[in-house]
């Protein structure tokens, strides 16, 4: 039998020439959508095969990983992911956002700031920006090539027409180095400012749609809006239940059938960095109770 | 004549050592002007420095159609090189070329002549690899763009003398354009197409 | 006080022992060999090589064993193998109108040359279920005949003798052919990557947009020119060497669809083609396949291009089962982050909503999103 035999970072050496060429084209021009030929992986589409690509393409023996998945080192994809790694590169791993070298993500953007000497990965599902208003390439190539992104603007207008503004909560539209439109993977729009003028790398992989982008460091990334309906961050209002956190991005955890809910940070390791360091939320005691709900029924 | 054997070798430790020199150079791309070190060594045919031999091994295969400038081209030490440890494709059309390495800036051609990319496919473009005299003395540069916290600085020594200006057609060819990664020895140097280059102090 | 979720690792080193269990099923019940899946549920196997885009017999039936006979998940283990094989070039191309024939079947001529050969198929089985299968039939000894010898030249070289068919496209000498696993596809596509595209996509999919055409979204009346099913050799041209080297023989079935064409301004009518090709014997795969070659060919030809199987990107671009079912499977995990944010939104929503028509009878907005 053709027993395998698999390379460091699992991926062969021509297929990671592949893509740390299209990862090079994807930095010198930021926001646009490099083809490369993404491999099948040994795990399924859909499941981060373009970033585990774009981290195996750039891994050295020296990098220190750090893997999340909804903000959390813990989530089940996200260990698998790092175990790979850990098995097929022998690099160190990490679940703190200070110590990683590489921080392959999805879904989130740390709560830390970044720092020079960080690469940051996202996992990508549908890289394609326009892809909900324009089904097919052919089409949206061309809009991305003549920067004619009014389509885009229709859309998140008639959203204002209806809603009173922007009803898109996630994978929120930007626009990069004032050019190209870009997804931003299905980050809550909590996390784009994050991306503008960030001091790490940031790459981006879809592996089943084949594609590979980047945003350098110090570069603008602006949310898309309008002057009179400017981009707004969305996060619950309440602090963190266990670490008190005002400014973070929270989770809903439902806590039993009466509909008693509790929030905390999403971003794991800010979380227990944060009661290391003596913070409290309110809750490390009871859950908490909508309030709302709470006055509605009142 | 040169046998196979006497070729000078490729990276002794071909994974590790791609990684690191491709770290490098993502690292200069990223980081326009800033000045990358290239750690691992290979031998180098005539005409031929360090970092260019070691980004030749990290990026170049059969898949990607090369140019060379008139001294390599006529180097059989430098054609059987690239042939036997990358596969490369030499070509003579620079208009089609994934990498163009220059060995002397006197040799570069006008750089509209490479690869521009287009509007819809703005990678399929050439990225010219140059060998320059110093990346640590010579003119001073300020350099802005993205990857660039505010402005950098640059110091360096090269040909042609008004590499910078020529780059500027970067500006108006936007997506499409040139990337230019400089070597001096084992120090690189990254000008991607977004970078605007300025003459400091006159 | 509540305690964050942990322990993921244990619980995936405990799901994969699980399943280890489950695969290997009641103990006491003999296991399953890759012989006798390779044997005696070949067809399977033949699929997961077309598929999973490798001609091993074995390692397909250890895939098939090892997914519990989930194809679609053999298929994505033999891919995720053949994702890491060095890939040394293209064989010559192989010449099925000398195909050692098992099977060849024209639904357009009444006899042809060489002869209508039925070989192994279900086609003319009752479909009862057969009770003495159920275990230790042992089937009668086949009818044997002396080998003919007779050459079996390909239905369409006949018509195309007469002009009565497009001849078929024959590539430059030394052209590239085209890889999508090397290449990313870019559209429009060139036929050969098309084809390949439809080598690979998923029988399911594939029959469901045949089928359609056949329905009148995309009629292009097609019969069945030629069904064949036989060995093939296979030969790599080696360069250091000079002349092509036999690599050995693989099981082949091609699908010649005929197809009416009415001509155009510059062109006479007459019959083209629609091509299918699998590895062993994959008859409802190659037949589906050439309906949909040939749809996709609308535009070459001239035709309106309006029904699903004539869109190249639509067909191209969901054909592959293995991205098909990562994408719809990894919703299984989590996303709660993104529905965190969409939750908050629909509640700002209904508030709004309900701010606007106090008459209306809207319910508490908080609750509704709660429960």
């Amino acid at each position: 039998m053709n027993a395998p035999a698999y390379n460091f970072a699992y991926l062969d050496e021509q297929t990671k020439r592949m893509i740390r060429r299209a990862i090079l084209k994807a930095i010198a021009i930021p926001g646009y959508q490099v083809p490369f030929a993404s491999r099948e992986m040994p795990m399924p589409y859909g499941w981060g095969t373009g970033g585990v690509q774009v981290t195996a393409a750039i891994l050295g023996p020296r990098d220190v990983l750090k893997v999340i998945d909804q903000g959390s080192d813990d989530t089940t994809n996200a260990i698998s992911i790092r175990k790979f790694f850990a098995k097929t590169a022998g690099v160190a791993t990490t679940t703190s956002t200070d110590e990683a070298t590489v921080i392959q993500t999805r879904h989130r953007i740390p709560e830390a700031s970044l720092h020079q000497s960080q690469v940051l990965v996202y996992q990508v599902p549908i890289p394609e920006p326009l892809r909900f208003l324009e089904p097919r390439e052919t089409e949206t190539r061309r809009m991305h090539a003549l920067a004619e992104y009014g389509l885009m603007h229709v859309k998140l207008y008639e959203d204002i027409a209806r809603f009173g503004h922007i009803a898109t909560a996630y994978a929120y539209p930007v626009k990069v180095n004032a050019r190209y439109v870009m997804d931003p993977s299905p980050t809550p729009k909590f996390d784009n400012p994050k991306m503008d003028n960030c001091p790490a790398l940031q790459l981006f992989g879809a592996g089943r749609e084949k594609r590979i982008y980047a945003i350098p460091p110090y570069t603008q990334v602006v949310s898309l809006d309008f002057e009179d309906h400017p981009f707004e961050p969305y996060r619950f209002n309440a602090p963190c239940a266990l670490c008190g956190a005002e400014n973070s991005y929270l989770d809903e955890i439902v806590t039993d059938d009466k509909g008693s809910r509790m929030f905390v940070c999403s971003d794991t390791d800010y979380c227990e960095g944060r009661q290391a360091a003596g913070h409290h939320g309110a809750l490390s005691a009871a859950p908490y109770k909508d309030k709302a709900r709470g006055e509605a029924n009142g | 004549m040169t046998t196979i054997a006497e070729l000078p070798p490729g990276f002794v430790d071909k994974v590790l050592s791609a990684q690191s020199t491709f770290r490098s150079v993502m690292d200069a791309m990223a980081r326009p002007g800033a000045v990358q070190r290239i750690v691992p060594m290979a031998g180098t045919p005539e005409t031929m420095m360090r970092g260019t031999a070691a980004i030749a091994l990290t990026l170049f295969d059969h898949d990607t159609p090369l140019w060379l400038d008139a001294r390599m081209a006529e180097s059989t030490d430098v054609l059987k090189w690239l042939k036997f440890h990358t596969g490369a494709p030499v070509i003579h059309d620079c208009s089609i070329v994934a990498f163009a390495l220059i060995s002397d800036g006197v040799l570069l051609p006008n750089l509209e002549r490479f690869a521009l990319g287009t509007n819809e496919y703005p990678d399929r473009s050439t990225t010219v690899i140059l060998q320059v005299e110093s990346l640590d003395s010579g003119q001073n540069f300020e350099l802005r763009g993205p990857g660039i916290d505010g402005v950098a600085t640059l110091q360096a020594a090269f040909k042609p003398f008004d590499l910078f200006e020529q780059l500027r057609f970067n500006e108006t060819l936007f997506p499409r354009g040139i990337d230019v990664v400089l070597v001096a020895d084992d120090a690189v140097v990254a000008i991607p197409r977004t970078t605007r280059v300025m003459s400091k102090g006159g | 006080m509540y305690v964050a979720v942990k322990g993921g690792e244990r619980a995936i080193e405990n799901a994969h022992r699980l399943l280890a269990n489950a695969r290997r099923g009641d103990q006491s019940v003999a296991e399953v060999s890759l012989d006798q899946i390779s044997e005696q549920l070949g067809l399977a196997v033949d699929r997961v090589m077309s598929e999973g885009s490798l001609y091993d017999r074995e390692l397909a039936a250890l895939a098939i064993k090892q997914a519990r006979g989930d194809l679609i998940e053999a298929i994505f283990l033999v891919r995720a193998f053949r994702a890491t094989l060095p890939r040394f070039g293209a064989s010559e191309p192989v010449d099925t109108g000398a195909m050692r024939v098992q099977r060849r079947v024209s639904s357009t001529f009444k006899d042809i040359p060489g002869g209508q050969i039925l070989g192994p198929t279900f086609d003319y089985t009752h479909r009862l279920l057969d009770p003495s299968l159920a275990q230790g039939f042992v089937p009668e000894a086949p009818a044997v005949a002396e080998a003919s010898t007779a050459p079996t030249p390909r239905v369409t070289d006949i018509l195309g003798r007469d002009g009565l068919i497009e001849s078929s496209p024959q590539a430059e000498d030394g052209a590239s052919v085209g890889d999508l696993t090397r290449e990313p596809l870019n559209f429009p596509a060139d036929r050969d990557l098309r084809l390949q595209n439809l080598a690979r996509g998923d029988e399911g999919f594939l029959l469901a947009m045949g089928y359609s055409t056949q329905r009148g979204y995309g009629r292009n009346h097609p019969f069945a020119g030629e069904i064949r099913f036989g060995e093939v050799e296979v030969e790599f041209a080696a360069e250091d060497v000079g002349f092509a080297v036999p690599l050995g023989s693989i099981e082949l079935t091609e699908c010649q669809m005929v197809n009416q064409f009415k001509g155009s301004a510059t062109e006479a009518p007459c019959f083209t083609r629609g091509y299918g090709l699998a590895f062993g014997q994959s008859e409802r795969k190659t037949m589906s396949m050439a309906l949909v070659d040939r749809a996709l060919r609308a535009r070459e030809l001239g035709e309106e291009a309006l029904a699903p199987a004539q869109d190249e990107e639509f067909v191209l671009s969901h054909s592959d089962n293995v991205q098909a079912t990562g994408f719809v499977e990894h919703l299984k995990l989590p996303h709660y982050v993104d529905f965190q944010s969409e939750l908050g939104l629909l509640r700002k929503l209904r508030k709004e909503f309900a701010e606007a028509s106090p008459d209306a009878d809207a319910p508490d907005a908080m609750k509704e999103a709660a429960e």
